[in-house]
This record gives C-alpha cells, sequence and structure tokens, in this order.
C-alpha cells in the first residue's frame, strides 16, 4: 500500500491518476494482489444477480446458461396475476413518506446536536445510540398491540411510523455530522446580514448540505424498502402487501416456478440497487463524517 | 424573552424524535415488560390474565428449544460476523487501492449490502435447488442442501455473507479514508514494507472503527430474522432457529404474546449483557 491509496473518491484528480499509472504497470505483485482476488469478490458478487436475471429472462422450462430469446413472460405474471403493481406501489407510498419524515426529522435534530449546546444533550445521544441494539423482530409484539389500538393495522401508516423510527436514530447521528462540517461562520454572516437564524439555515447551509441529505435519504429509502417483518406483521390484507411480504408468499408459493420468482426478485432488487449504485460514494463518505465527530 | 426562546430551539428541534422514540421505542419496552408477566394468546383470549413468572419458569425448565436456539445465535453470530471482518477488510484495502473502474468496481461489490434479506432467499434459492442451481457445475451431486442438517449450515452462511460482506467493507472503507496519508510515507522511509505498514499503521487506526462494526453487525446479525424466517423457517428440524426467529414464530405464526414477550426480554438482557462485555473487553474509544 502506497501514499496514493490515500486518495480520496471525492478529491481524486485525474491528474494524480495518471501520474503514478506507469509506477504501477511494473508492479506484478499487483495482479496476485489486487486484480485476482478483486475478480474472485465480484463473480461471488454479481453470479448470484446474473443467476436471477437468466431465470427471469428466458422462457419457462429451458436450461440454457444465457437467457435468449429474451421474454417478459414471467414479468407480466408477476405485475399483472401476482400482483406486484400493487405490491410495488405500496412499497413506493411506504418508502418515499418514510424518506421524507426520516430526512426531515433528522435534519432538525442533527442540527440541534451540531450547533447548541443544551442541558440532556448527552443523555439524547445515548439514548440514539442505545437504540441500536434493539432489536426489531423483538419490537413486533409491543409495536403490534399499539397500532391495533391506534387502529392502524393493515394500514401502511403503521409502517410508516415504524419504519421512520427505526430508521432515525442512525440519521441523526449522520446529519449531525454532515451539519458539522458546514463551518458556522458562514451562518453567522448570514444572521449579521440580516437573515433570521431559519433563513440562514434554508439558503447557506441547506443546499451544502446536498450530499447528507443524499445519504441519509436514500439509507432511510433502502431500509424501508427492504423491511420485511414489520410488514408481515402489520399487515395482512393482500392490497396492503408491500414488495418484500409478496415476495416472501412468492417464495413459498411459486416454489415451483422459478421463473416467477426470479422475476419478483428482480422487481424487488431494482429500484434499491439503481439507489444504491447513484449514491454509494456518499454513504461512504457520510459514514466517515458521522464517525468522526460521533 | 428572547433568551428563553432561544434556549427552547434545540428541545424543540429534538423533540419529534423524542416524541416518537418515547412512544415507539421506550413504551414498547416497557410493555413487553408488562406482556411477559401475563398470559396472553390472541387466539385464545379467554385464557389470558395475570401469570407472574410462569411465562419465564416454563422457558428456563421446559422449553429446550429456546436453549438449543440460543446455541445457535451464539454459532450464528460469532459465525457471521467473524467471516464479514476478515472478508470485508480484505475488501476494503482491495477497493481503497487506485486503479482504473474503482467506481464502478465498489459500485458493484457493495451492491448486495442494498438488498433485502427476502431477495437474498430468493435468489440463494434459485442457486441452492438441485435442479436451478449452479452447485451441478461445480461437480456436487444432487442434494437438498437446504433440507440436510449438515449442509444447512454452512449454506445460509455463505448466502449470509454475500450480503453482509458489503456493510463491514463500507465501514472499514471509511475509516481507511480517515487514515493520513503522511503515515505511510513516514513508514515507508523508515523501511517498513508492505506487512509491517499494515500492522502497525492500518490496524491500530482501524481499531475503533472494527470494534463499532463488528458490534453493530453482531447485534443486527443477532437481531437477522428475515433471512432466516424465509430461507429455513428455522429448519430443518429447528437446526437454525436463532432466538430472535423463534420470537417472531412466536409472534407471527402461534400470537402467544405472552411467552413471547418473555423470550424477548431474556433476548434484551443476553444482548445487553454480551454488548457491555464486548466494549469493556475492547476498551472502546480507550488509549491503546
Amino acid at each position: 500500500m502506497s501514499a496514493d491509496v490515500m486518495v480520496r473518491t471525492r478529491t481524486r484528480t485525474v491528474s494524480a491518476g495518471t501520474r503514478r499509472r506507469p509506477a504501477k504497470r511494473k508492479d506484478p505483485g499487483r495482479v496476485l494482489r489486487l486484480y485476482i482476488p478483486l475478480g474472485l469478490y465480484l463473480a461471488f458478487t454479481l453470479v448470484p444477480f446474473y443467476w436471477m436475471l437468466v431465470f427471469a429472462l428466458r422462457p419457462a422450462g429451458s436450461t440454457d446458461p444465457v437467457p435468449w430469446p429474451i421474454t417478459f413472460e414471467h414479468f407480466e405474471t408477476v405485475w399483472n396475476d401476482i400482483g406486484y403493481a400493487v405490491f410495488f406501489k405500496n412499497s413506493v407510498i411506504v418508502g418515499v413518506w418514510s424518506l421524507l419524515f426520516t430526512t426531515v426529522i433528522a435534519v432538525m435534530g442533527g442540527y440541534a446536536l451540531a450547533r447548541y449546546r443544551f442541558r440532556g444533550r448527552n443523555l439524547f445521544m445515548v439514548v440514539l445510540l442505545c437504540t441500536q441494539f434493539i432489536p426489531g423482530a423483538m419490537m413486533l409484539i409491543p409495536l403490534f398491540s399499539i397500532f391495533k389500538s391506534l387502529g392502524l393495522i393493515n394500514s401502511l401508516a403503521s409502517l410508516i411510523i415504524a419504519d421512520t423510527v427505526f430508521n432515525l436514530p442512525l440519521s441523526i447521528i449522520l446529519m449531525s455530522g454532515f451539519i458539522s462540517a458546514v463551518p458556522f461562520t458562514v451562518e453567522e454572516a448570514a444572521m449579521v446580514d440580516g437573515c433570521t437564524r431559519l433563513r440562514g439555515f434554508l439558503a447557506i447551509v441547506l443546499p451544502q448540505l446536498r450530499p447528507g441529505l443524499i445519504a441519509v435519504g436514500s439509507f432511510a429509502f433502502i431500509h424501508t424498502w427492504n423491511n420485511f417483518l414489520f410488514a408481515l406483521m402489520f399487515v395482512s390484507k393482500q392490497d396492503s402487501f408491500t414488495i418484500p411480504v409478496g415476495l416472501s408468499y412468492t417464495i413459498g408459493e411459486y416454489s415451483a416456478d422459478f421463473g416467477a420468482l426470479a422475476a419478483g426478485g428482480v422487481v424487488a432488487a431494482l429500484p434499491v440497487v439503481c439507489v444504491f449504485a447513484v449514491v454509494q460514494r456518499y454513504l461512504v463518505h457520510g459514514i466517515s463524517a458521522g464517525a468522526v465527530k460521533g | 424573552m428572547t433568551t428563553m426562546r432561544r434556549r427552547a430551539v434545540p428541545y424543540l428541534l429534538i423533540s419529534p424524535t423524542v416524541a416518537l422514540i418515547a412512544a415507539f421505542l421506550v413504551y414498547p419496552i416497557g410493555s413487553v415488560a408488562y406482556y411477559s408477566l401475563q398470559h396472553r394468546n390472541l387466539t385464545r383470549p379467554w385464557a389470558d390474565g395475570f401469570a407472574g413468572l410462569d411465562n419465564f419458569r416454563r422457558m428456563l425448565f421446559e422449553d429446550e428449544l429456546f436453549w438449543h436456539s440460543l446455541g445457535f445465535t451464539a454459532k450464528w453470530v460469532i459465525v457471521e460476523v467473524g467471516l464479514q471482518l476478515i472478508l470485508g477488510l480484505a475488501l476494503a484495502l482491495i477497493v481503497n487501492e487506485t486503479f482504473i473502474g474503482r467506481g464502478l468496481a465498489r459500485s458493484l461489490v457493495f451492491s448486495p449490502w442494498a438488498v433485502s434479506g427476502v431477495l437474498t432467499t430468493g435468489i440463494w434459492i434459485l442457486l441452492y435447488t438441485p435442479s436451478t442451481g449452479v452447485l451441478r457445475f461445480l461437480g456436487q451431486p444432487e442434494a437438498a442442501v437446504l433440507g440436510n442438517p449438515d449442509t444447512v449450515f454452512p449454506a445460509v452462511v455463505v448466502a449470509e455473507l454475500w450480503r453482509g460482506v458489503p456493510f463491514f467493507a463500507i465501514l472499514l472503507l471509511a475509516g481507511l479514508q480517515g487514515i493520513p496519508g503522511e503515515l505511510y510515507e513516514a513508514a515507508a522511509v523508515d523501511g517498513a514494507g508492505r506487512v509491517k505498514r499494515f500492522i502497525h499503521v492500518t490496524l491500530p487506526h482501524l481499531r475503533d472503527a472494527i470494534v463499532l462494526a463488528t458490534l453493530l453487525r453482531g447485534v443486527w446479525e443477532f437481531n437477522n430474522v428475515d433471512l432466516l424466517y424465509t430461507l429455513t423457517g428455522g429448519g430443518p428440524a429447528q437446526e437454525t432457529m436463532t432466538l430472535p426467529l423463534y420470537v417472531a414464530q412466536r409472534a407471527v405464526d402461534s400470537k402467544d404474546f405472552g411467552y413471547g414477550s418473555a423470550l424477548t426480554m431474556a433476548g434484551f438482557v443476553i444482548l445487553l449483557f454480551c454488548s457491555i462485555l464486548y466494549l469493556r473487553l475492547s476498551r472502546f474509544g480507550g488509549d491503546r
């Protein structure tokens, strides 16, 4: 490992890369050390995805390892006949609302942690960290009782609330790291110029928080999209199913129809994998920012 | 007036969080403690009532599955976290190097992190089912790995590794990027080779990140129900039953809330005890 290891993703420049590359070419150990393990790991990651795609795209009964000719019959089956159109809509509703609530509340809480020294601040931090030790599976019974008494069983609202609550603690810690990274002096300058604190925040800080908002928002969306147990427990009517619940029934009931299973898997994977591919570098950066401050 | 208003600002800002955590995390924990002392079964409401410590007596002295699930939970958490740490650290070191296509490589190797436990089940069922899987290309005889008590454990471990290693790699990569480059240059000037630099520069700096990642992941793997619930359902013959999976099955399938709450309390106590013990032993955040 050498000095260029430390070049950060966000500050990497083309010139740095080209300047160092000739030296690297002469290093034969690099193939053994870097490319072979990376290739093996890529295979481990991608073969399962590929296998799912093969099953989703090739006609039923085919055993070709290459999906040709491509067919969308399995997607039509899951989308129209099994009801993935409804599950998908429900998952989007829950995911987007939970994303919005999580992000807004996390910005508020993160701002309080980053900018104020108030009594109870440490206690608040400790409580946030402690919540990380509360297993969701263990909360199924009491949360079910609460939502039942609120009349929210079989309602997507129960999922939005539960997912927001479980997303919040880590989101606040991450967000406070991002807010701390914006110098307070820029806010002071805005206030000297006559802005209220809120206007100063909205006009000056919020635009600089874009990476933080993306990291926290995508994190919340992915977690909510994937949550299975809450949706399984709080929703039992098929027209309120989310994607993971629908998929679990596809696994159980259609275990002979691997095409439908795989197509359902592709529908479940596509949104989160796309979101993740785009925001992956913000996540890594966000965790380092949060870890440094936290 | 204005100072009082200004003092109130941070409290106003955290009030939604405090309200949500109080209502949906703190209060439920209290109610679990209460339910655990009750007979409470949604399918048999006429038998509900105060139970005293009866649920705990049943759990500790009559329920073999409880003890069996504890043993499997420990095995599951230790094996998963250990392997994920080793592979995740290796992966983080690899994708921290500079090479062409690094951004794409990172997106690809990290992508299973974004996939749900249920989807992981869907994918690995395709891979493990004898008639459809890839194992036939590796010369594996036709055998249902998930139905066989001898092979089911490695099978679920590999499936969870597929999804779990990226989390470690992401956290450790973030830690690696926080190590100042001058330290490596100084070590290189002093004649330290690659291995020495790793042992004396990289590892000490990653210490806190490793402790935090293993702890978070330990809790998470303890709590990981989705994959086992859908992939094995705790089977075959309760071979892969973890305590939280047992709780979830009690809650979802048999609706026995009283006994499920007693199991939950046991889970809390064990998790809390292990977490504190681990933080103490690793002297997290302290000077080395």
